[in-house]
């Protein structure tokens, strides 16, 4: 694992992914620190990053879009294949190189809230707490984009779907409040979701009838629960959308503490993720 | 040693490999030949474990390389058809990062690098981006990270295709040296490139296994042997009942190699050793009003052989040409 993560973690800085995520980051916590807290004469340090995270929605999924696609595209993947290592490892040391990058301007963001005590009172538990959930927040992105790049060796394609899925978490939050809390539209989305979700496994094992045969299996109990109990589907979508609203997590450290909530939200998007490249890694190898 | 049992590869109604049953072992070169598309790629793909077999086992010095696959690769070294670089790297730094994931340890690793490097002849460009190199220096640091952690078995998949004439001697050489203290196997589809290396042959076939015998059995098969290649014009069923009714002749076949054109048909014909029946099916032809085009005689080769075993394509799968014993060593 330690010898994929030297190698990764090396190779976001042989080209030029590396070095422009963390300067555009830069840019970003800069222009936006100098807006809000020096013109705006403000020492709240978590606003500002609830403005800079709108970077990750692009920045990320470039990042991560060449972690797996582009091992495919130049079929360096069989190398990792033939290694004697667990998939486990290969997708861990891949990951943690990928959030060790995210960590280096963090790592100078840490020093953003000492800087504004210079000049005012700062509050830094809540900065600092905000700071961690903004790295999580990035964790979590990098995570998904991570597996999206495993559903294919086109970067194009890795880092669009990327773009598109952040987005989606982005706006999860006003998508839920704008949602018809009606049992027939949850039913209608969950039923999209479970097609979405024959689609991935298709991308995956390339097997029509086996992917067609779960997803009927998936949309056989999903009608059985609407037409037994259709009291379940009230508000279900609006409110598993509300769970996806990452960035809304962010958002509301402004008001409040760090809840172990929120952290374990994070975490449980990165766990689930992770198992989801493994299991997409491991079925590659069946085509 | 390799142990493959019933290994078989479907993707969806295709069958590309079909239950292959052999073992394999000892300080050889092993050729595994076959025409395009025999499935040469996707038997050594599974077994080094990049590929999940449909059905079928693969064990490497006893390991199970799908049920415990960490241990059995480390015992094999494998260089795919395109060697998988980081072409953002320089040689050195591949393979001391391929040298890491192999597991070697670190008192090893840099000496280990430093060997492969001077074995395979990198030395001058070591320090250059892969990407910079040509394709007979970068198919040397495909075979260099295919020999790092001293595996036992080396697999390598087309190993000498797009090389020069002198590269292709240097790393026929390097092979041989290879085979003298572990198994090696090299895939290819051209025969004389594994005259030139193996001792044994594994031939495949449409995804079957056809032969597997040493090199020297297989060109006995050959020994003696010739063919008539014939150019007649006339009637198919007529000239079948000419080449069926001649004693001399112990099997014949229809020529698809060559288109038939203006009402001629051609035929190839196996003939006993030491038997020469031109004569006595010209003259049984022109009895039937077929006129003789063109009549040849050539010796049978191991190429021959090799054609012969993998273009029976409407035949059922014949028998394949196994060794006595059970194992190879």
């Amino acid at each position: 694992m330690l010898a994929i993560f030297k190698r990764e973690f090396k190779g976001y800085f042989l080209n030029v992914y590396g070095p422009i995520y963390i300067a555009v980051m830069l840019i970003f916590a800069g222009v936006f620190t100098l807006v809000f807290n020096y013109y705006g004469r403000s020492s709240g340090f978590e606003y500002t990053l609830g403005y800079v995270s709108i970077a990750l929605l692009v920045l990320i999924p470039v990042l991560a879009m060449r972690t797996i696609a582009e091992e495919r595209k130049n079929q360096t993947i069989q190398l990792l294949y033939a290694l004697p290592l667990r998939m486990f490892s290969i997708v861990m040391g891949k990951y943690l190189a990928l959030l060790a990058v995210t960590a280096i301007p963090v790592g100078a963001l840490c020093l953003y809230p000492l800087i504004l005590s210079l000049h005012g009172t700062v509050s830094f538990l809540k900065a600092y707490a905000a700071l961690l959930v903004f790295f999580l927040l990035g964790a979590a992105l990098g995570a998904l984009c991570m597996f999206l790049s495993s559903l294919t060796d086109s970067l194009v394609v890795s880092a669009v779907l990327g773009v598109a899925a952040c987005l989606l978490i982005y706006f999860a939050n006003l998508l839920s409040a704008i949602f018809p809390d009606q049992p027939l539209y949850s039913l209608i989305a969950v039923l999209v979701l479970v097609l979405i979700a024959a689609g991935l496994l298709f991308l995956l094992t390339k097997n029509v009838l086996f992917s067609a045969i779960l997803g009927v299996v998936a949309l056989i109990p999903t009608l059985v629960v609407y037409f037994v109990k259709p009291a379940a589907y009230e508000s279900l979508f609006p409110k598993l959308l509300s769970g996806m609203a990452l960035f809304n997590l962010l958002n509301n450290m402004a008001y409040g503490s760090l809840p172990l909530s929120t952290i374990l939200t994070y975490l449980s998007f990165v766990v689930f993720f992770l198992f989801l490249t493994v299991q997409s890694m491991e079925k590659k190898r069946w085509n | 040693m390799i142990e493959v049992k019933n290994l078989t590869k479907k993707y969806g109604n295709h069958v590309a490999v079909s239950d292959l049953n052999f073992k394999i072992g000892g300080h050889k070169i092993y050729g595994l030949l076959g025409p395009n598309g025999a499935g040469k790629s996707t038997t050594m793909n599974m077994m080094t474990g990049c590929l999940s077999a449909t059905e079928g086992t693969v064990k490497i010095n006893g390991f199970d390389i799908y049920k415990d696959p960490v241990r059995a690769k480390r015992m094999i070294g494998y260089l795919p058809e395109i060697p998988p670089l980081y072409t953002d790297m320089t040689p050195d730094e591949y393979l001391v990062f391929v040298a890491r994931a192999k597991g070697v340890p670190y008192d090893q690793l840099f000496r280990q690098v430093a060997e492969v490097i001077d074995l395979t002849g990198l030395g001058t460009m070591k320090k250059r981006l892969i990407r910079s190199l040509s394709k007979g220096y970068r198919q040397r640091v495909g075979l260099a990270m295919a020999m790092l952690g001293n595996p036992d078995i080396i697999i390598l998949d087309e190993p000498t295709v797009g090389l020069d004439p002198r590269q292709l001697i240097e790393v026929r050489d390097l092979i041989r040296d290879l085979g003298k203290s572990r198994t090696v196997i090299i895939s290819s589809h051209i025969l004389s490139e594994i005259q030139e290396v193996c001792e044994h042959v594994l031939i495949l076939s449409e995804g079957r296994l056809v032969a597997n015998d040493t090199l020297e059995s297989l060109q006995s098969l050959s020994l003696g042997r010739k063919v008539i290649c014939l150019s007649v014009k006339g009637e198919e069923a007529a000239i079948r009942e000419v080449l069926e009714a001649e004693d001399a002749v112990t099997e014949y076949s229809y020529d698809e190699s060559k288109a038939p054109a203006a009402g001629v048909i051609h035929f190839k014909a196996t003939v006993r050793p030491d038997t020469d029946p031109r004569d006595r099916i010209v003259l049984a032809l022109a009895s039937r009003s077929c006129p003789v085009v063109s009549i040849s005689m050539e010796e049978s080769s191991l190429e021959n052989v090799f054609l012969d075993l993998t273009s029976r394509r409407d035949e059922p799968p014949a028998e394949p040409i196994l060794p006595d014993e059970e194992v190879t060593e």
